[in-house]
């Protein structure tokens, strides 16, 4: 644990206007908030179209962010992971109570960097991209399987932008995250027909934190977007239950 | 939830023929202000149960205003910036301002508790009346004993209770016992005077002639505050400051001194650089009026206001030496003069004091200053702790919040690994008192326990290292 944080303290992020869309669930339950990070690139809508109705349905506080540059947030001059990482917790101390965090592909790790900055009640990684020259592969209909319909998919593709060079620079170049604080469940979910992280780098993942990852043949890489959604999502809800 | 102790639990612990509630290995957290919640917070992170007594009805201690003991005054804001405020894993909105104002920082103090679901673990309105080592004349061994008796109260003839814990944290805070200084003829004095905890609002210095004693934080608000309220101000002090802006070069002066510390420059060039950025910003002092300051910059609690030379070089406030007495109606000074002021703000801070605890537990001087290893455990007994009592030139929470991720560390370690736990114990009794501070602090009631942020949290990195133990 690294306490002398000059950066921190000299260097403090500058604020931007985050877009943070919730979805509450008709009970409240006490059960604890659930934040999707969306990845490079993607917007909060990505998780507004299926998963965060989903999410509250079950029973669980929804919300959705878009990191600063991407969907309706802020623009950003100059984005580090820093700056994302910054955001995140931002969002998640603004939260009523100890959030879980969620994040896709390379949000997965501001997310794992993320938890080196706040409790968080639980971590999940989504297709994490957490370095890699397949970090620098293209989105497009690749991120999906073919069962989504090719409509549907270019539609989507389409709203998918890029993060700036600098932060996917740093996806390629960076630290490896610090420990998570306060011990938090993590896990790891993914697809083997993912054509961008392989089936190995979800396994080193999960290895990282002790376990393995939940699997979901014949999916892509957009796992809340694919035809299929529903099973991945109900997977993470069912361990976030058992896990609490 | 571990269950509470007085719902029927029946006591199978005697002590002086009173009955004891065990409560296991449950830490108990004296005060639920600032320090006492991250202390519940963390505590609870590394898997302890945690019981807190809290005087008062709500969270908050000394920032909550309306608390009997709180200092604050409407216009109290931070000294610190953001970074150097908040608590390092739950930090301040981005939209609040650089330095935000006390009803903010209780705002925070409260969405923590909440976020972190605290409050289920504070008893309020429940007093602590002693505090005691369960088996006495045991000498400390660091695994095994180490137990309390705690024995609390709730209200003030509320039947007492006591309860047997494995741990303590003392989080009672520093700034409610004001520090009454004793000048020639005081008593005599007609009138009024006033300590800067009865200080609220300006409105008590509309039209009056305002004296104010103390040039702490406290003393430059309120000379400030007077400038634009009283009729006429005084500031009283016994020696020449270094007023050190808020802001340097449009940045937070903290932020920005810091980017110095970390070259890790030597002391001396780090405080010619300071002399040289001051007398860029604030210029030379001797010609408001205001005496040379007699110390290096550091070497004093180091004032952030940057309003306070502004007012004197508007007449606002004319400053002036130390008190010499007291007259019926006047106060005469140490260079000679005589002014008639109506109103005196003694802003001469306040004294730590534990009126629960025998005073040998801290291994306490004559003076009731307490010997602490790092300002936080004690000597004698290992599962003792005080939380907060610092006096750093940076906010305070930072610190307090890597204090009680230490010690629930450090009791992690005794129950996990007892043997690294005993030669650790060993070295923190034996370890001579060191201050934490490279300057050279001048002489005061606090200057025992002011310390240099960045020697004090390296001194407790290094701790952390050494308590370092696996997952549970």
């Amino acid at each position: 644990m690294k306490i002398m944080r000059w950066r921190e303290w000299t260097r403090p992020i500058p604020p931007v206007r985050r877009e943070v869309l919730v979805a509450t669930p008709e009970v409240d339950e006490g059960r604890p908030p659930v934040l999707f990070v969306p990845g490079f690139g993607h917007g909060a809508w990505a998780f507004v179209e299926h998963w965060l109705e989903h999410t509250a349905s079950r029973g669980f506080p929804a919300y959705a962010m878009s990191l600063r540059g991407h969907g309706a947030s802020g623009r950003a001059k100059r984005a580090t992971l820093r700056a994302y990482t910054h955001d995140v917790v931002q969002v998640a101390a603004s939260l009523p109570r100890r959030a879980v965090l969620v994040g896709h592909g390379a949000s997965a790790l501001v997310v794992a960097k993320a938890l080196a900055r706040y409790p968080a009640r639980a971590g999940v990684l989504v297709s994490p991209v957490l370095g890699g020259l397949g970090a620098l592969r293209g989105g497009g209909r690749r991120l999906f399987s073919r069962e989504l319909p090719t409509t549907q998919a270019r539609a989507y593709a389409a709203r998918i932008g890029r993060a700036p060079a600098l932060a996917r620079w740093q996806l390629l170049v960076h630290r490896a995250p610090e420990p998570p604080v306060g011990d938090p469940p993590v896990l790891v979910v993914g697809s083997p027909d993912d054509r961008i992280v392989s089936r190995t780098g979800l396994a080193n993942a999960a290895r990282r934190y002790g376990g393995a990852p939940l699997l979901f043949p014949g999916m892509g890489h957009d796992l809340m977007l694919d035809a299929r959604w529903r099973e991945p999502i109900d997977a993470i809800l069912d361990w976030l239950d058992k896990a609490d | 939830m571990e269950s509470a102790y007085d719902t029927g639990a029946v006591a199978t612990i005697w002590r002086d023929g009173r009955p004891v509630f065990d409560r296991g290995e449950t830490v108990c957290v004296i005060g639920a202000g600032a320090s006492g919640l991250v202390a519940i917070k963390n505590l609870k992170e590394y898997g302890f149960g945690v019981d807190c007594f809290e005087r008062e009805t709500s969270v908050g201690g000394a920032w909550n205003w309306r608390n009997d003991r709180s200092p604050m005054y409407a216009s109290t804001h931070l000294i610190s910036s953001k970074p150097f405020t908040q608590f390092p894993d739950f930090p301040m909105p981005d939209s609040w301002p650089d330095y935000p104002h006390h009803s903010q920082f209780l705002a925070y103090l409260e969405r923590y508790t909440d976020h972190f679901d605290l409050r289920q673990h504070i008893w309020f309105g429940s007093e602590v009346v002693r505090a005691e080592p369960a088996v006495p004349d045991l000498p400390a061994k660091p695994a095994g004993d180490g137990y309390w008796d705690v024995t609390t109260r709730v209200g003030r003839n509320g039947a007492e209770r006591t309860a047997r814990y494995a741990g303590l944290v003392v989080a009672n805070g520093h700034l409610w016992a004001p520090k009454f200084p004793a000048y020639e003829g005081l008593d005599q004095f007609r009138p009024e005077v006033i300590h800067s905890s009865a200080y609220k609002d300006a409105a008590q210095l509309r039209g009056r002639r305002v004296l104010v004693i103390g040039a702490g934080n406290t003393g430059c608000d309120i000379a400030v505050e007077a400038a634009q309220q009283a009729a006429r101000c005084w500031h009283s002090t016994r020696r020449g400051y270094w007023y050190a802006p808020k802001y340097v070069m449009g940045r937070p002066a903290d932020q920005v001194n810091d980017l110095v510390a970390a070259l890790r420059l030597p002391l001396r060039l780090r405080q010619w650089l300071f002399h040289r950025t001051l007398k860029m910003t604030v210029g030379d002092l001797t010609r408001f009026g205001l005496p040379a300051p007699d110390h290096k910059v550091y070497e004093t609690h180091p004032i952030a206001n940057s309003q306070l030379v502004y007012y004197v070089g508007h007449g606002g406030i004319t400053p002036v030496p130390d008190i010499a007495r007291f007259h019926r109606n006047a106060v005469e000074l140490t260079d000679g003069r005589v002014i008639e002021p109506d109103l005196v703000i003694l802003a001469t801070g306040y004294l730590p004091r534990f009126e629960f605890l025998q005073p040998d537990l801290l291994s306490a001087d004559a003076d009731g200053r307490p010997r602490l290893h790092l300002h936080m455990f004690s000597r004698r007994h290992p599962t003792l702790a005080v939380a907060g009592l610092l006096q750093p030139d940076s906010g305070v929470f930072t610190l307090v919040h890597w204090q009680m991720v230490t010690y629930a560390r450090w009791l992690r370690l005794r129950e996990a690994a007892p043997a690294k736990a005993t030669a650790f114990w060993a070295k923190v009794s034996a370890e001579p008192e060191r201050r934490w501070n490279p300057a050279k602090v001048k002489q005061s009631t606090r200057h025992w326990f002011e310390i240099s942020h960045v020697a004090y949290l390296r001194a407790l990195q290094q701790t952390l290292d050494q308590l370092e133990v696996s997952a549970r």
